[in-house]
């Protein structure tokens, strides 16, 4: 048991107020004196982050982890993993609980200005959909028109959802659900016609259902959710990190740099914009308080963002998820990364 | 018979006829079921509601239940076993991902090679609450203390012990049961010590830390025992700055000369690891064992003469039950992180466990001031003329009073605290319901369980709880013989 554990609120608040607030602000110290990343992550989502019957956390959020974990302490298992929900992800990370937020989080205005944290990027492009069993007849959501729709509460979905049959001058009747779980079972049951949550969501849902072909995932797009990693705002060096890891993974997918060819790349790459990434020519890792290799370190994690694409979310796994908006810019997707220079 | 009716002789039988049976209504089945289900007309609708209601859940829930898998490697394998063995479109259980996720339901991610740990202080658990709970009964207390030790040392065995803990829970059963046979008070020195090795067993690290925590109380005690006895305000205000010097700048550096010259080291674990049934344990054994005397602090302060110790008991009970337990258990997860100074490590499962406990003393004081109120008036005027002073007569004579009253009401708030519980999972915790099940179903082999994972927590739970109830009939049977 820890020290702090048994007195350390009287003894903390006594002794070390000031030297505490001389820390704040300076998220890189704090990582590297502690040698550990304490990354905020959701506390399951298939797909996204999920421990494993080991206790080993996987996924798509939990790969961004990972690499900041190796840019930053050079080993990507010192993360300690801090399962957080709906409820308590902003307050965690903004009370310094945890040291980024890796959890399918909204970039939304008043998250990003009201609740003083930072995105520090996109990592997928999500969106609300609707799925409808096929027996239902619907081949667009604009023909939902007084169903009753599974929708979990206190989320954006909610409000969008409302949003959208107002603008379409549609009724509809809600059935209010706690979890995703429960929303299935309730679609399962027939308590609703439509279940509705992000596209990824569904996809993983209908992919788990007996009979998949039974359901069909709508066309319709409803709404706009980027999700990615997030930061405290105010340390902006530890933004710009954590920025840029991502960054790396995607910018390592566009030069086609991968896990596999990482170190023979890294000694014979003619192509400067890689060797800059890698640290062979230029200094940038010392721009952000770290040493030549983070960028190497980092994809050497997880791979680089296709890899990691594929490997959790991907059309391989169970989920299957195409990349569609989340395909590299130069394949026609959202996927950019800000250029290395 | 006399010889005036020798006439009449052979009118007479000479023989009794044998004993008939009672009328074929009256007795067997029959009898009982025109005793207990249909007498009258009301009972009688009664019973067929009820064996409607019956029949209609077992219709409903037997073939799912018997159509049960459990051996399969996904849902997916479930769903094909299910539909070979029983045809297409039969629905059955997929308990398979009890079978292979149950480590997690009840220790979380407490490590593999660890788990010996956790049910060597369960074990220990046992030996520590038999002085308590059962002080009067040597045979109970036996028989608890027998069938315990054996189970625990079993499951250890299971569960790939290291050699010595085994060799030291023989031992230390061995050394219980003969205490508890021939000298049962002195089995409180592992009551009071019990804290110090579940601590050190549970989260691990070095066990002269915990030591010397304890150590502080020593330093005290030994403070009030060295002033002399007149001064026993100034006594009290020597031990209590002692222990927190002690506690303050001692026990580390003490500790840390200690574990360099004799190393008692256990692998540390961390308390996000702690997940399922041992958080829903560790949080409840700690709740329930500081609310009851807290809560008999706040009832006795509630009663009190004294004016601002009385509003502020007042004051405190009626503020924390006017406050649901999910506000409490927010403000210790993020609140307090604002207040505290960043960098401070102020660990989860205390802070939880902090506020459960306040939450639990402030419904415990007003349970045990419903039995206060209900002894008699002539018990405290008793006191008062026997002399005693005010601590004496709660010690003595009201509190045990007042204590068996309560009964009921102390182990009702017992359960409800330990089937609350739960609500860590609303602040990240793995509890066993919600937190253990929602990350379960995130990896996509198990994802569309729904049923399976409540079934078997249910179950848990309410072995639990009903031991806990029938527990507190037992006491109420035992404490009543001594009342008459």
């Amino acid at each position: 048991m820890k020290r702090t554990v048994c007195f350390g609120a009287a003894v903390a608040t006594l002794l070390s107020t000031g030297a505490g607030f001389a820390d704040e602000g300076d998220t890189l110290a704090e990582v590297k004196g502690r040698d550990q990343l304490i990354c905020g992550v959701n506390a399951g989502l298939v797909g996204f982050a999920s421990p494993d019957a080991n206790g080993n956390w996987t996924g798509f959020d939990i790969a961004i982890c990972k690499a900041v974990a190796a840019a930053v302490l050079g080993d990507p298992t010192k993360v300690k993993y801090v399962p957080t929900t709906g409820q308590t992800r902003f307050t965690a990370l903004a009370s310094g609980e945890v040291d980024i937020l890796s959890r399918n989080s909204t970039w939304t205005f008043s998250r990003d200005t009201d609740l003083n944290l930072d995105f520090a990027g996109i990592n997928y492009y999500d969106g609300q959909g609707f799925m409808v069993p096929r027996s239902l007849g619907v081949s667009s959501a604009k023909e939902l028109g007084g169903a009753t729709i599974c929708i979990q509460t206190g989320t954006t979905t909610e409000l969008n959802l409302a949003d959208y049959f107002r603008a379409n001058n549609m009724e509809y009747q809600p059935v209010n659900i706690d979890s995703n779980a429960e929303g299935e079972q309730q679609y399962m049951a027939g308590a609703c016609d439509a279940y509705t949550t992000d596209a990824s969501g569904l996809a993983a849902t209908r992919a788990a259902f007996a009979n998949p072909d039974d359901h069909i995932i709508l066309p319709e797009i409803i709404s706009k959710e980027p999700l990615g990693p997030v930061v405290r705002h105010g340390d902006n060096n530890w933004g710009d990190i954590v920025r840029w890891t991502l960054y790396a993974l995607i910018a390592a997918e566009e030069y086609g740099v991968t896990s596999a060819n990482i170190d023979e790349l890294a000694s014979n790459s003619e192509n400067p914009e890689v060797q800059r990434l890698l640290g062979t020519t230029g200094d940038l890792g010392a721009m952000i308080g770290l040493d030549a290799d983070w960028a190497k370190r980092a994809i050497k994690a997880s791979g680089n963002y296709g890899e990691i694409f594929a490997k959790t979310i991907g059309e391989e796994t169970p989920i299957g998820l195409a990349r569609g908006l989340n395909a590299q810019w130069t394949q026609g997707g959202l996927i950019y990364a800000m250029p290395f220079r | 018979m006399s010889e005036i009716h020798a006439q009449s002789v052979p009118y007479v039988r000479d023989t009794m006829l044998p004993p008939a049976a009672p009328p074929s209504r009256q007795t067997g089945v029959v009898r009982w079921l025109r005793m207990n289900l249909f007498s009258g007309w009301f009972n009688t609708v009664l019973t067929i509601l009820g064996i409607g209601i019956i029949w209609f859940l077992f219709h409903h829930f037997w073939p799912w239940l018997s159509h049960s898998v459990w051996k399969a490697d996904s849902v997916q394998q479930c769903r094909e076993i299910i539909a070979a063995r029983w045809g297409e479109g039969a629905t059955g259980g997929c308990f398979a991902v009890i079978r292979e996720r149950w480590h997690q339901y009840l220790f979380g991610f407490y490590p593999r090679a660890g788990y010996w740990r956790p049910i060597m202080t369960m074990g220990l658990l046992f030996i520590a609450i038999t002085p308590v709970l059962f002080s009067v009964s040597p045979a109970i207390r036996r028989w608890v203390l027998a069938a315990t030790g054996l189970i625990t040392i079993l499951l250890m065995g299971v569960a790939e012990t290291p050699d010595w803990s085994v060799i030291l829970m023989w031992a230390l059963f061995g050394i219980a049961l003969l205490m508890a046979e021939y000298a049962p008070r002195r089995l409180f020195i592992f009551t009071v010590l019990y804290p110090v090795v579940a601590i050190w067993l549970l989260w691990g690290g070095s066990l002269w830390y915990p030591l010397m925590l304890l150590a502080g109380f020593a330093v005290g005690y030994g403070v009030i025992r060295a002033v002399p006895p007149r001064r026993s305000g100034l006594a009290t205000f020597l031990a209590i700055a002692a222990a927190v010097i002690w506690w303050l700048f001692l026990a580390e550096p003490v500790s840390g000369l200690l574990q360099d010259m004799a190393a008692m080291r256990l692998m540390p674990v961390d308390s996000n690891d702690f997940g399922g049934f041992l958080l829903a344990v560790v949080i409840g054994v700690s709740g329930i064992a500081m609310s009851l005397p807290l809560g008999i602090v706040l009832a006795l302060a509630r009663r009190s003469d004294m004016f601002l110790v009385h509003i502020f008991s007042v004051i405190f009970i009626e503020f924390i039950r006017g406050v649901p337990l999910i506000t409490l258990l927010f403000v210790a997860s993020l609140l307090l992180n604002y207040f505290l100074p960043p960098g401070t490590n102020f660990d989860i499962i205390l802070r939880v466990i902090i506020m459960v406990t306040i939450f639990a003393a402030a419904y415990m004081a007003e349970v045990i001031r419903g039995g206060l109120a209900a002894l008699p008036r002539g018990q405290y005027e008793a006191a008062d003329s026997l002399g005693l002073n005010y601590w004496q007569a709660q010690r003595l004579i009201i509190l045990p009073q007042a204590l068996k009253i309560s009964i009921p009401g102390i182990v009702g708030t017992f359960i409800g605290m330990f089937k609350d519980t739960t609500l860590v999972g609303l602040i990240g915790l793995f509890d066993p319901l919600k937190g253990i099940s929602d990350f379960v179903r995130s990896n996509f082999a198990w994802k569309g369980i729904y049923w399976e994972p409540f079934i078997f927590v249910g179950l848990i739970f309410f072995v639990i709880c009903f031991s806990m109830s029938r527990y507190s009939m037992y006491l109420e049977r035992r404490l009543s013989r001594e009342n008459r």
